[in-house]
């Protein structure tokens, strides 16, 4: 099959990813969007590492999948801290950090 | 290790243990726990300074230089640091001196210091300074040479204003360290000159290499041997460095006797004796050395005929005395120079000690024209200020004449223009006949003074309130000033042994070197000697007698003028004082080189400091430098925090955003 579908197919859970980071508020589905934004990217990779037949992009894939599981721990960890304090699970609510 | 390196080891590290220890458990001490603790350790560490002495006289004379390496501490881009010591016979020569001296010294200190409040402090600082007296003779490179000559100028600085409540002293504190540091620059200019050529910063290795980098009087090696000699001048206080010795008087009578007994202006004559192959090779500032301690002698020995306070006309002494040994080591009478650095070690701490007890039985006065008749009052003191005198003033056959007339022997030896040198120095002899029995004509004869009396009835005189002696200034006794106890000689039984062994010394000790008879001092140097051209001459039987017979007759003339003046004649002085007004006040001034000092370099430094302070550190450093960089961070920052906003998903669009304008470039460039 070509490359272009794996790619077209990759570019489009990006897109999606990308697009509810940008437009949902809560932080556990912005948490999910980024996790397809990370395996959209995982899937690029492996599709290359097919095409060039190289592991190298495999491995990536599964370095990739560490990081996303440490960020996965520590975001949720936030956001059950965040309602064992009451605070609203609201991103834009967060914003003490403003200039 | 061999057991000469491992006893030069124990005597450096003895003194060490005893500071630390002192810092941390003094306090927990018992009374006077502290002094008999520093004492124990400078007495073992004497006890292995005898230790090297016998294991390194056990060697082949060829063999008598030894390198003790204990580490390298950096060994890379041709620097050679290593934490080394030269044990040679000149540098056992020195810690046999030093550490003997020093021990006496803490011995007699156990006594006097007794009732002051710093007690543990004062203990910690003497044995800190000892060691890096020890430090200094036993270096075997540049760089510990340096730190050994720095932490003396610490120490010094400590002990100096040990008194630290008293104004002076401070103030005395102060300019010893300054003008020490300025000998320190010296010192380590000086050995960038010589490692530029050398290539290594071990001494022997040095010298060997010295013969072949340099021509005899290369530029560069007499550049840096001048600058050895800055060194030198401002340890050694030889002109016109000198004017912090008579200041450090300030300290207690202890330290000074230290200072300058043991432990601190004997370190130039010693640097000069140490580079002896560096300067013959640079015969222009050896002959600027050996001018320089002839001036020093004259100088100080003129001052001290005018000065009244006790302990400053023992200073100028010290001053004139390290003259002699400064211009023996320079001239190339280093056997000499260094057999007087011994005797004079033991007659200048008796000296010091004696003085010490007339302080103390004056409670705190030191002018000489408050005292008299302490003889019967303190006869022990009065005999080991007599000894101590005689020693000083080179009448035969006590230690100093035979010593000094070494010196002078070997320097008429070298013939052509250092026979005014010669000159200078019976001169000199003649001066120190005088000032020295000046001295102890109206300390200890003539009427009794009240206090005199007082303590000839068996009472020591205390002061209602103790006051400054030099400004009238009422003492804060609070922080380490000596409370209304005070102690003399004559009912202390540690004072009293530490100056009968100095006062033997001082008769004996010259016996070591009697031209022709005994060659004791000059057999055991010779090792450390081996490569100089100048050190095995021998004068003839002819100048030896003439020498010793006018040294003799110098010294009573002296000693003779001294009782006519202030004994026969007491109105006498006052007459001369008079007649000679002019010439009075140049020597009471101190020839005024405090003032020239102040004029050439305190005065403009201070001027450019207020100048850098309130033009340059006010409009350039806070206007220019720090408004304008706040000026220009406050801006851009302000800029940057309006982007701030806190929202997550404006950031993350901005990211987004970012990101696809480099795709866009990077499709639009393909």
């Amino acid at each position: 099959m070509d490359i272009g579908w794996y790619l077209a197919v990759s570019a489009l859970i990006f897109t999606i990813g990308a697009a509810g980071v940008l437009t949902r508020r809560s932080p556990l589905v912005i948490l999910l969007c980024l996790e397809l934004m990370l395996n959209a990217a995982n899937l690029a990779l492996i599709a290359f590492a097919r095409m060039h037949a190289n592991a190298d992009g495999q491995v990536f894939a599964i370095i990739v999948m560490v990081v996303a599981a440490c960020e996965v721990t520590i975001g949720l960890g936030i956001i059950v801290a965040m309602h064992r304090r009451r605070l609203p699970i609201d991103v834009d609510e967060l914003r003490e950090l403003q200039g | 290790m061999t057991a000469l390196e491992a006893f030069a080891w124990m005597t450096l590290l003895f003194p060490l243990a005893g500071t630390i220890a002192l810092a941390l458990v003094g306090r927990r001490l018992p009374d006077r726990g502290a002094g008999y603790l520093a004492t124990g350790a400078l007495a073992l560490s004497f006890a292995s300074a005898v230790g090297a002495l016998v294991s390194l006289q056990g060697l082949h004379e060829e063999d008598r230089q030894v390198v003790a390496v204990a580490w390298d501490y950096a060994n890379t881009v041709g620097v050679d640091a290593k934490l080394s010591l030269l044990v040679d016979p000149l540098s056992v020569f020195m810690i046999l001196v030093v550490s003997g001296v020093s021990t006496l010294i803490h011995l007699y200190s156990i006594s006097y210091m007794a009732s002051d409040r710093g007690y543990v402090r004062f203990f910690a600082y003497l044995n800190y300074f000892v060691f890096s007296m020890l430090l200094l003779v036993l270096a075997g490179n540049f760089l510990v040479l340096i730190i050994g000559w720095a932490f003396v100028g610490a120490a010094s600085y400590l002990l100096i204003s040990f008194w630290f409540r008293r104004d002076t002293a401070t103030r005395a504190g102060i300019k010893a360290f300054v003008i020490n540091v300025v000998g320190d620059v010296g010192l380590v200019l000086g050995t960038f000159f010589i490692f530029k050529h050398a290539g290594t910063l071990d001494l022997l290795a040095t010298f060997e290499k010295a013969k072949t980098a340099f021509e005899p009087g290369d530029a560069d090696l007499t550049a840096g041997c001048i600058l050895l000699l800055v060194g030198a001048c401002a340890k050694s206080a030889q002109v016109p460095l000198h004017t912090w010795l008579p200041d450090a008087m300030e300290g207690p009578t202890p330290v000074s006797a230290l200072i300058h007994a043991a432990t601190m202006v004997t370190a130039g004559v010693y640097l000069v004796a140490r580079m002896h192959p560096l300067f013959e090779l640079a015969p222009a500032a050896a002959d600027v050395g050996a001018v320089i301690g002839c001036l020093t002698l004259l100088i100080a020995g003129t001052i001290a005929i005018a000065v009244t306070d006790l302990k400053r006309v023992i200073a100028y002494s010290t001053m004139s005395q390290i003259g002699y040994m400064f211009m023996a080591v320079s001239a190339g009478a280093y056997a000499a120079g260094l057999f007087h650095l011994m005797t004079h070690a033991f007659f200048k701490a008796l000296l010091f000690m004696a003085a010490g007890s007339v302080i103390a039985a004056m409670a705190g006065e030191q002018n000489l024209d408050r005292m008299g008749g302490f003889r019967r009052a303190m006869p022990f003191t009065c005999g080991c200020m007599l000894i101590g005198g005689l020693a000083l003033a080179g009448l035969p056959p006590f230690s100093g004449f035979f010593s000094k007339d070494e010196i002078l022997l070997l320097i008429g030896d070298r013939g052509g223009w250092y026979w005014i040198l010669y000159v200078a120095g019976y001169v000199g002899a003649f001066l120190t006949g005088i000032y020295t029995f000046r001295m102890i004509f109206r300390a200890f004869f003539g009427e009794p003074v009240a206090e005199a009396r007082e303590l000839e009835q068996g009472h020591l005189h205390h002061a209602e309130v103790p006051t400054n002696p030099a400004t009238g200034e009422v003492e804060d006794t609070e922080v380490g000033f000596p409370g209304p106890e005070h102690h003399i000689a004559e009912r202390e039984g540690t004072m009293k042994i530490a100056m009968s062994v100095l006062a033997l010394l001082s008769i004996v000790g010259g016996f070591l070197q009697i031209p022709n008879v005994t060659h004791v001092i000059d057999h055991f140097l010779e090792p450390s000697f081996h490569d100089s051209a100048l050190y095995a001459r021998e004068p003839s039987t002819g100048l030896i007698t003439f020498g010793l017979v006018l040294g003799a007759v110098v010294a009573l003339s002296g000693i003779a003028i001294a009782y006519y003046v202030w004994v026969r004649k007491p109105g006498l002085a006052a007459r001369v004082r008079a007649r000679l007004a002019a010439i009075y006040r140049l020597f009471v001034n101190k020839w005024y080189f405090d003032e020239l000092i102040d004029v050439l370099f305190v005065r403009p430094s201070r001027r450019f400091g207020s100048f850098a302070q309130q033009t340059f550190e006010r409009v350039v450093v806070n206007g220019v430098l720090v408004g304008g960089t706040t000026g220009v961070v406050r801006a851009g920052s302000s800029a940057v925090r309006a982007a701030q906003t806190g929202f997550l998903r404006y950031y993350a669009a901005l990211v987004v955003l970012g990101m696809v304008v480099i795709a866009f470039y990077f499709l639009v460039a393909a």
